[in-house]
């Protein structure tokens, strides 16, 4: 047993770290928070350059093929620095997605341009229900002829006016149960009847609604078999849910740092807040919970990448992390006091993505539904 | 990262396993009511259970598995991880076993102790002959555990021992007190006490029970009367008491029953199947769905914390803060349990022992009481957490 990183993992990390401080400064955060699509291309070239987008993609498709670990290591520094890019829509939704479901003509056309930054992939599955168990999807594709034709409206789509192409779940056939008669269409953003409207978000992170208005798409455009696409969905559910929480034990340990750095120097009474033990614990209940956070994520992203049952893990670690973020930011918030709660300070920068990543990527029905099945209940 | 057993550390889990079910005393579950990470139930501390105790100890021994985390000239197999494979084992099946002695004795007496000291006493810790109580806490000094005040005042080749100890679980049931006493009243603080070993049967010691909320005889309040102890039982440098009082606390940590949060978690989930209240099965009602989801991730956090401190010390690293982390995270969670579990038993968790229709023959209901305990005992989790931010993240002391 070793729960410590391997020496590629830690050069990986530190690399991300150096790289990641000097090119994604806060100011980049901040400038890009209120515009859409809301991320930088020169950024996303840089990053592709150093390998991020194929870090999960098999070689034959021009990727790293490593494994969820160096995701999470990946995406913890991302968190850190609060990287504002459609990084998990492309890599996790997008890209995992045609990995495990797509055909060899798809892989080869799509795998490559993602690893080179030249696209940017997103998934369009939750719907007006706000849930994402198969019931809460309702929008259907009719079989016209040779087509398919898409009608309906999904919401809380990330990062979908970046996205070069949609992956769009729809309800291919009326089964009394849900699961099946699910299918996942690949679908150009750009196509005829797809209307991508930014939802406005107190998280600043870029969520869209998608009307699907009787798009054409061609049987080739089908991703894993018809009817058939649940498992995978459930999978990518998990998977992205266990991404967003490794991206805020990077968000925890920054503001647990900077937290920390800021009780030093307050002085209050003749003397260091951080000299009081009120003051004390919260910042020590703050540092166990983001040890914790990222022993569950690497625990589930170890299970992941060695082929282990996972979903219990992923649950775990989703659930757990989400509260623990908002905590966490929230106790920062107790021990900043005003200046914290200013535009000017950059805490609720750090704040809005532990919120917007415990509320998405699987709300928390989803992931204690999988920790309970997995517990046998 | 590798987060699984070896092969061999599977086939000593599979072992203990088989072990524990051949060699468990007959009825064992129904006769004990011990709470995870609560210091007020702990079988081996009650008198009924110390013929079943010793023989229990004496079994592990023959196998060879009370000794495996000391070094390989003391017998042991200088593994960490065994030891915490065996605990953990034992644990989840509430074995009576464990123990200061193995636990926090021993390792320093292997460390700071004389050879008299290792060949008088390891022998006996190994097979559970030689049972010790610690004997820190004082009326007047708990979590400030430098204002003690009993002394030991050097008489020739003796030391003449005055003082009063309180909290000394086990005392009543065990052969010998760890003591902390001062020995230079003038010096320093820290540089003012001495580790030594008193025999309870030494005229002078008197070793009366306090009776725990949970109704059990667990803890004491002894004093001693010019007690005479020989200066061989000082254990490390005189006056280093509170240095090597420090040594073992990484050790202690991991003695806890790591097993047995995991083992009342699987129960509850069983409980919540077969029970039906309004109408339909517990387990399908959503609140209780989470608050056990709940439960799961909190023991999952405190597992990988285990097996992470475990695996520092199978390096030769010494876990400092992530003991404290690691004793807040388990008595904190020992609460949890607790609470979760009255709360799906609901009316049912009032149940004490002895009531026929107590669900786990009263388990919860005592084990509520006796997680109070957890956070209090063996430096409280405020403590823990001024340590984690003094210590740990470098914040000021005040």
């Amino acid at each position: 047993m070793d729960f410590e990183l391997n020496e590629d993992q830690r050069i990986l990390q530190k690399s991300a770290r150096d790289f990641l401080k000097k090119e994604c400064p806060k100011d980049l955060v901040r400038n890009l928070a209120d515009v859409d699509p809301g991320h930088s291309t020169e950024l996303w070239q840089k990053m592709a350059a150093l390998g991020w987008m194929g870090l999960l993609v098999p070689g034959e498709y021009d990727g790293i093929g490593w494994s969820f670990v160096e995701q999470a290591v990946l995406l913890e520094e991302m968190g850190f620095t609060l990287c504002p890019a459609p990084f998990i829509s492309t890599t996790i939704l997008g890209a995992q997605t045609l990995v495990m479901a797509g055909n060899e003509e798809q892989k080869r056309d799509i795998l490559p341009n993602v690893v080179a930054g030249d696209l940017i992939l997103t998934m369009a599955l939750t719907e007006s229900d706000g849930g994402c168990e198969p019931s809460a999807l309702d929008l259907m594709a009719v079989r016209e002829g040779d087509e398919w034709v898409l009608n309906g409206i999904k919401l809380f789509v990330p990062d979908a006016l970046a996205a070069d192409y949609i992956l769009c779940v729809a309800r291919t056939s009326e089964d009394p149960i849900p699961e099946k008669g699910l299918t996942i269409f690949l679908v150009k953003a750009k196509t005829l009847g797809v209307n991508v409207t930014p939802l406005k978000t107190v998280s600043k992170d870029k969520q869209y609604e998608i009307n699907f208005s009787n798009v054409c798409l061609k049987p080739e455009s089908i991703i894993g078999p018809v009817d058939g696409a649940w498992p995978t969905i459930k999978t990518i559910i998990s998977m992205v849910g266990l991404a967003r929480a490794a991206e805020t034990v990077g968000v925890m340990r920054a503001v647990l740092e900077m937290t920390v750095a800021y009780a030093m120097e307050r002085v209050q009474f003749g003397r260091p807040i951080g000299s009081f033990q009120a003051i004390q614990h919260y910042l020590a209940d703050m540092w166990v919970d983001t040890l914790g956070a990222r022993n569950l994520v690497m625990k589930a992203a170890w299970k992941l990448a060695t082929g282990r049952p996972s979903d219990e893990a992923t649950g775990i670690a989703k659930v757990m992390v989400g509260k623990a973020g908002r905590k966490a930011t929230t106790t920062a918030h107790r021990i900043f006091g005003a200046i914290g709660f200013t535009m000017e300070h950059d805490l609720h920068l750090y704040h809005r993505r532990t919120l917007v990543n415990d509320l998405i990527s699987g709300d928390s029905d989803f992931h204690y539904e999988q920790i309970a099945r997995g517990l046998g209940l | 990262m590798d987060l699984d057993f070896t092969r061999e550390e599977l086939a000593l889990r599979q072992e203990v396993e088989a072990f524990v079910r051949r060699e468990l005393p007959p009825n064992w579950d129904n006769q004990i009511v011990f709470w995870p990470g609560g210091y007020g139930t702990i079988p081996i501390f009650e008198t009924r259970f110390q013929e079943v105790a010793k023989a229990f100890s004496l079994k592990l021994h023959e196998k060879d598995w009370t000794r495996l985390a000391w070094p390989e000239e003391y017998g042991g197999e200088a593994s960490v991880m065994k030891a915490a494979i065996v605990g953990n084992v034992l644990s989840y099946h509430r074995a009576p076993a464990g123990g200061v002695a193995s636990s926090i004795v021993a390792p320093t007496i292997i460390l700071v102790g004389t050879e008299k000291l290792k060949k008088e006493f390891l022998p006996k810790i190994a097979d559970g002959r030689a049972g010790f109580w610690l004997a820190y806490s004082e009326p007047n000094a708990g979590s400030d555990l430098a204002a003690l005040k009993a002394t030991a005042v050097e008489d020739g080749d003796d030391y003449i021992i005055n003082g009063q100890k309180i909290w000394s679980s086990g005392a009543h049931v065990t052969e010998y007190a760890w003591a902390l006493v001062k020995t230079d009243p003038d010096a320093p603080a820290h540089k003012s006490a001495t580790l030594i070993i008193i025999p309870n049967d030494t005229p002078g010691v008197t070793i009366k029970p306090i009776i725990n909320i949970c109704g059990n005889h667990s803890f004491n309040e002894v004093f001693f009367d010019d007690v005479r102890v020989p200066k061989k039982y000082v254990v490390g440098e005189v006056n280093q008491g509170f240095y090597n009082v420090m040594l073992a606390l990484q050790f202690e940590r991991l003695t806890i029953g790591s097993g047995s949060f995991r083992r009342v978690l699987d129960e509850l989930i069983q409980y919540a199947k077969e029970n039906v209240r309004n109408g339909r099965p517990l387990s399908e009602n959503n609140p209780v769905r989470r608050a056990l989801a709940d439960l799961a991730i909190e023991i999952e956090i405190f597992e990988t914390f285990y097996w992470q401190s475990v695996c520092m010390q199978e390096k030769g690293k010494v876990p400092e803060v992530e003991a404290s982390a690691l004793k807040l995270v388990f008595t904190e969670l020992s609460v949890k349990l607790a609470n979760t579990a009255v709360d799906i038993l609901g009316p049912y968790g009032l149940l004490d022992k002895g009531s026929t229709r107590a669900p786990f023959g009263g388990r919860v209901g005592i084990g509520y009481l006796d997680s109070i305990s957890g956070p209090i005992g063996a430096g409280t989790s405020e403590i823990q957490k001024s340590i984690l931010a003094t210590r740990g993240l470098g914040l000021p002391r005040h």
